[in-house]
Order: structure tokens, then sequence, then C-alpha cells
């Protein structure tokens, strides 16, 4: 099955105005509503015609304070049919001071989305909702910030020890 | 050339004890077994049939309480500094640290853009030697021990504190 052919059916599905495609790249992208992300993926993952049953990534991506939007990507694969997919979600970024950009939880959906999400969430700092257990995963659980973000600032001190190496004095 | 036949029978060493200990000290030096990263491959190279640690009596223990020498061999993050740490101060005392590879040493490629990377392991715990290298190939490794050996071999476990205080300000005053 081609990415006109899922194309076609998730629009006839979930309504055509909602659904966006690119096809400037060597790989097609399906660009979704961010709300919609769990529904679609259920979907895909259920139908008979696609049976997406390997997420094989999640990616998350920060395009800064100019554009201030985010995006999400999730690589899908049906390994019986041998076709792949890539969805896209932009949605709004978060000012310092707001609470972090919300995006539905496919992890209930795969499981493998459960640490792919917590990778996200801590690096880039995105709350998925409906997550089972939404904490960092590769950063210490008391860490400040989150560090693939365009206009991070690394902390000055962690645990009393200085983290940019420029301002180390050695042990004191 | 000595004519003496050896034939193992009343022989004598002379030494000191202060000699003596340092020389079993430093002929036994039991590094913790632990490793952080792509340095602890060469170390583990290190303690194999090839390089063969075990000659100089090194070989790893599976406890700090049994260890003399801690090998950090590898990216310290700031995850493991606290672990570390602890790691090194359960280490009963005389106590020494190898810092093994450029990482270890002073954050080696981390140091710019690393925000998880604790910039040299001297910023947590007090370090001997440091041995450089990404990775340090076992030679560098067993150089690293051989300089820890020589430290060893010229400290002074039974000395009271005030006589070598004495001793060094006899030595700095110009006679």
């Amino acid at each position: 099955m081609n990415f006109q052919e899922i194309t076609g059916i998730v629009a006839a599905q979930f309504g055509h105005h909602d659904i966006n495609t690119d096809i400037k790249g060597p790989q097609p992208i399906l660009i979704i509503p961010v709300e919609q992300i769990a529904l679609v993926c259920r979907f895909l993952h259920e139908d008979d015609r696609m049976y997406f049953d390997y997420l094989a990534c999640i990616t998350a991506i920060d395009n800064g304070a100019g554009l201030a939007t985010m995006e999400i990507i999730y690589n899908l694969t049906s390994i019986p049919y041998g076709h792949d997919l890539m969805i896209k979600a932009i949605f709004p970024r978060n000012l310092p001071e707001e609470t972090l950009p919300v995006v539905p939880t496919v992890s209930h959906i795969w499981r493998t989305a459960d640490w792919h999400e917590r990778e996200a969430f801590d690096l880039v700092g995105i709350h998925f909702e409906g997550h089972p257990d939404m904490r960092r995963i590769l950063l210490p659980e008391d860490w400040e910030g989150h560090p693939l973000r365009k206009d991070y600032k690394v902390q000055d001190r962690y645990h009393g020890i200085y983290v940019r190496y420029e301002d180390g004095p050695r042990l004191d | 050339m000595s004519e003496r036949i050896k034939t193992g029978d009343g022989g004598i060493i002379l030494t000191n004890a202060e000699d003596l200990m340092n020389w079993a000290r430093l002929s036994s030096l039991w590094p913790m077994g632990f490793g952080l990263a792509c340095c602890a491959i060469e170390m583990m190279a290190s303690y194999a049939s090839h390089y063969d640690l075990e000659r100089f009596g090194i070989f790893p223990r599976p406890s700090p309480r049994h260890s003399d020498v801690m090998i950090v061999a590898g990216t310290v993050t700031f995850k493991m500094a606290d672990r570390i740490r602890r790691l090194y101060e359960q280490m009963p005392e005389p106590r020494y640290v190898i810092s093994m590879g450029s990482c270890s040493n002073c954050g080696g490629p981390y140091w710019e853009h690393g925000y998880h990377v604790v910039k040299g392991v001297d910023r947590i715990i007090p370090v001997d030697v440091y041995v450089p290298g990404c990775p340090p190939r076992p030679e560098a490794l067993i150089g690293g021990f051989m300089k820890l050996q020589e430290k060893i071999r010229g400290e002074h476990p039974l000395a009271p504190e005030l006589f070598l205080e004495m001793e060094s300000n006899l030595a700095a005053e110009p006679s």
C-alpha cells in the first residue's frame, strides 16, 4: 500500500480538512492535528488494510522561539505488509514560565512508545498526556530544564559540582 | 658473578619495615571492578590474557570494600557522579584513584557542549594518576599503574606525621 492510498483511508476516516501532506522530501509525511495523534495511531494500528504494528521511532523537534513551534514525528512500519509511514504533528511551543506542551500518548498502542516518549519529555520537554510513567529517562531526576531545546541554558551547578568546564575549579 | 651456589637455605633479606610494607602494597593493587564507557573495554583488555595485569598483582575486585584503587575508566556523567563519590567513600584507606582517559581527566570531547558530563573526575574525588588517551591503550594503563607504584614506593606509612613535618622543615631551611 502506498502513501496516497494510506492518506486516502485516513482522510476518509478523520475528515479531509484536518489532514495535510508534505511530499517534498524523499519520504512523504502525513501531517495531522496534535490532538488527534492517539486516535489516528490507534486506527493505523488496528485497521486491517494497514496494520502498522511497529513504531520504529519517535522524534521530537524544537523549532526555537522564532517559529515558536515544536514537532513530533512518528515512523511506523507494518511488518506483515512491509509498508512504512511517517506522521508528523506541529504544535505551539511553551514560553519558559508556561506549562509544557501536551501531546496525547501512544504508549497504550505500542509499548515501545513508553520509553520514546520519556526521552522526548526528558530532552525536549513535551508532556505526554495519559502516559503511565512520565519521568525523565536519561538525565537525573532533579535535573533542571530540557537540554535539546533551542534556548536551553545549562544550570550552574549540579549537587555542588560546576557544570561548565570554564568555571570549575578542581576539588575544594 | 658470585661463586655461591643458590640453595635457598639461610637466605636473608635486609630491609626496613616501611620499604617492606610499601613493596607489599604496591605489589597487590586491587582495583574496583567497574567501568563507565569505552575506556573500560581497554581496561578489560588489560586484565585479560594478552596484557595480563595479574602479573603485577592487579586483579579486579567485586566490592569497594576489597579495593585499593579505583580506575575511573570512562565518561563521568552527572548522574553517575554521586555514585562514584559514594563508591570512593566506601573504599578503605589507603585508597588511590587512577583517572583513565580524556573524559575522566577533563571531560574529553564533551568539555564544551556536554551538559551531562562532569568535566574531570577530579572535581568530585582526588586523583593520583591521570592516564591520557581516548581511549588509552592497555600499555598506557599499565604505565599509569607503574606511576602509582612509584608513588606508593615513596610513601611513609609508618613515620609519625610530626617527624615528617620536622624533616621537611629542616630540608627547607638554608644550612
